[in-house]
């Protein structure tokens, strides 16, 4: 097809994207007008489905939403109801609820990284033609996970949508000895990750910067993973290079907007752009990386924790596996020092009032707002989740991925190069876009 | 060490028929020898590899979408033919349980025996509760999922190899 004149490409199932998303682009005599993605979003539903309900069930409904970060559901709607009753968890019990979303960073992190990203960067359809030729490689991405699905397994109940955890606490904590076994998982875990950094750091990278504002939570001694203040960091425009607010004040900056092409709600932090997840974070809070992790980052030349920022969207994958060592490390040093707490949890009394709650997810900030009755009804819920935060700043990013493309000299890209490069911009955000549903497509004949 | 009768539902319980997969390991329960592993999974690859062991006899069952679409028909399939199969727009996390079992296959980690049956669906829109069409044809689902863990026991019985009674999963 000729860039000159019009062409609308059209995805409508994106290859290795979690979820159910499709994206259409539009290019007007070689250039790109137009990158919309669709995404059918379920938290949107799930607000609905929560009103009416009692104010301990939020975490068992919204960890539905997601199969692969369950947790991040459940750790948001604990936060959120608990503060809204005015109670903290903190000491062993925010310990293990740490310990828990460790697991799933392992486990979220480790899936994309392997059976979703990876093949892009060494031309491979997929995961099952990598598995064919670097089989102790994908053999080691399964172990790494595995032991992300054991700590949740241990900790959760069960290995998807775990079901020991509850507003205040747990219903059951493990004794110290049940822990055990992990510890010996995650040190095999962490020698597998740091060669997971290794072999990500040495693929090969397309040029590209972006310059959308970076969001994440803010954990002063910690990498920001289950509690935080929301920081900005802006590239350009007035103010600080790194401002805060408080998670009150959250929706007063982050501003929802229904757009036509979707039935997603996308979003501006003080009507600008934004990007959330791991690149933001890496920006926000690399000084508190273990320094096991830091020195994977460093290797890996992501430079220098706590001063550089990853601007390269395709280095996400570098990123990722460092979050990988960081939430390793951060579970043995939790297992380390665990001692049973007295109780499993904490007393969630309700009563009349609005809380917020916001954690890393794997994927970016993710934030939840509860209103309740005195009797503990939920009476609104609002949840925020990190896709639909990113998802202006992917499109920015599909945009100018294919423009760049065009503006390259040579033989002009067919609509499959195009469509490979979209769906490669897209996967560096790792946009978990449903839980859907699972089907086998089947072609049927019948007389 | 001896390996085990694996019944695997996948599927979602929020999305309609989708749920058809785990309506069906509940259906089981009673049903099968004990011992027989009853699991419900949401079909991501990774942890459905981690389900069963090389030597296990795997029972799969699991909603479909067909075109054109007869929505309570049966199919049962063999490893090899819904190997690849893609998920398509309605997948959970892109890598459906055909790219899951070509993926088995290419680590060498298929099971020694597997068959999926599978339900063609009506809808999955988000909500709890089978269709009719689905739910009328769950019974005869069950019924050829529980024949396929006989099959399972009655071969293993005719080469003399002892079933491991193991709790659930």
């Amino acid at each position: 097809m000729n860039d000159r004149g019009t062409r609308v490409l059209r995805l409508d199932a994106l290859a290795r994207v979690e979820g159910e998303a499709s994206l259409h682009l539009r290019v007007d005599g070689g250039t790109v007008t137009g990158t919309r993605l669709r995404i059918y979003e379920p938290p949107r539903f799930f607000e609905a489905f929560l009103t009416g309900r009692g104010h301990t069930e939020p975490p068992d409904i919204t960890a539905r939403i997601c199969g692969i970060c369950p947790v991040a559901y459940q750790m948001s709607a604990c936060r959120a109801v608990e503060d809204a009753c005015g109670v903290t968890v903190d000491g062993p019990l925010a310990e293990l609820r740490r310990l828990l979303y460790c697991g799933e960073w392992i486990e979220s992190h480790t899936l994309h990284i392997y059976l979703l990203h990876a093949p892009d960067f060494l031309g491979r359809a997929d995961v099952v033609e990598l598995a064919r030729d670097q089989r102790a490689a994908v053999e080691r991405g399964l172990r790494t996970k595995q032991t992300g699905n054991a700590i949740l397994e241990q900790l959760g109940g069960r290995p998807i949508h775990p079901v020991n955890v509850r507003v205040g606490g747990f219903y059951r904590t493990p004794a110290a000895d049940e822990l055990r076994s992990l510890a010996e998982r995650l040190r095999q875990a962490r020698e597998d990750a740091l060669e997971t950094v290794r072999w990500v750091a040495a693929f090969d990278f397309p040029d590209a910067v972006c310059d959308h504002d970076l969001f994440a939570l803010r954990a002063p001694g910690h990498y920001a993973i289950d509690s935080g203040t929301p920081a900005v960091m802006t590239v350009h425009g007035p103010g600080p290079a790194l401002r805060e607010f408080p998670l009150s004040r959250f929706e007063r900056h982050v501003r929802q907007g229904q757009v036509p092409h979707s039935t997603a709600l996308t979003a501006t932090l003080d009507d600008r752009r934004y990007l959330t997840g791991p690149l933001a974070r890496y920006a926000i809070n690399g000084r508190w990386l273990h320094p096991v992790a830091a020195e994977a980052a460093r290797d890996a030349g992501l430079g220098e924790p706590g001063t550089a920022v990853c601007r390269n969207p395709f280095r996400s994958i570098v990123v990722r596996a460092v979050e990988v060592v960081q939430a390793v490390e951060e579970a043995l040093r939790i297992i380390d020092a665990y001692e049973q707490p007295p109780r499993p949890a904490v007393e969630v009394p309700p009563r009349q009032g609005a809380g917020v709650g916001a954690t890393e997810a794997p994927r970016g900030l993710l934030y939840h707002r509860y209103a309740l009755a005195a009797d503990g009804t939920l009476t609104e819920a609002r949840i925020v989740a990190p896709t639909a935060q990113n998802q202006t700043a992917i499109e920015e990013d599909v945009r100018r991925a294919v423009q760049a493309r065009l503006d390259t000299p040579g033989p002009a890209a067919d609509d499959e190069e195009l469509t490979h490069l979209c769906e490669r911009a897209i996967r560096n955000h790792d946009p978990c876009i449903s839980c859907a549903a699972h089907f086998l497509s089947l072609t049927v004949e019948r007389a | 060490m001896s390996e085990r009768v694996v019944v695997i539902g996948v599927g979602n319980p929020l999305r309609g028929d989708d749920g058809a997969g785990p309506a069906v390991v509940e259906a089981l329960r009673g049903r099968v020898p004990d011992g027989t592993a009853l699991v419900v999974s949401d079909g991501e690859p990774a942890r459905m590899l981690d389900l069963w062991r090389g030597g296990d006899s795997v029972v799969l069952v699991e909603a479909i979408r067909a075109w054109p679409g007869r929505p309570g028909q049966l199919h049962t399939l063999t490893a090899a033919q819904a190997a690849g199969r893609t998920a398509g727009t309605a997948s959970t996390h892109a890598l459906g349980l055909g790219e899951c079992l070509a993926l088995a296959e290419a680590l060498g980690r298929l099971p020694r025996g597997l068959v999926v049956h599978a339900v063609e669906a009506a809808g999955t829109e988000i909500g709890t509760g089978l269709s009719e069409a689905v739910r009328r044809a769950l019974p005869a689902l069950a019924d050829r999922a529980a024949a396929s863990v006989r099959q399972a026991y009655e071969s293993r019985r005719r080469s003399g190899e002892r079933i491991e009674q193991s709790p659930d999963l």
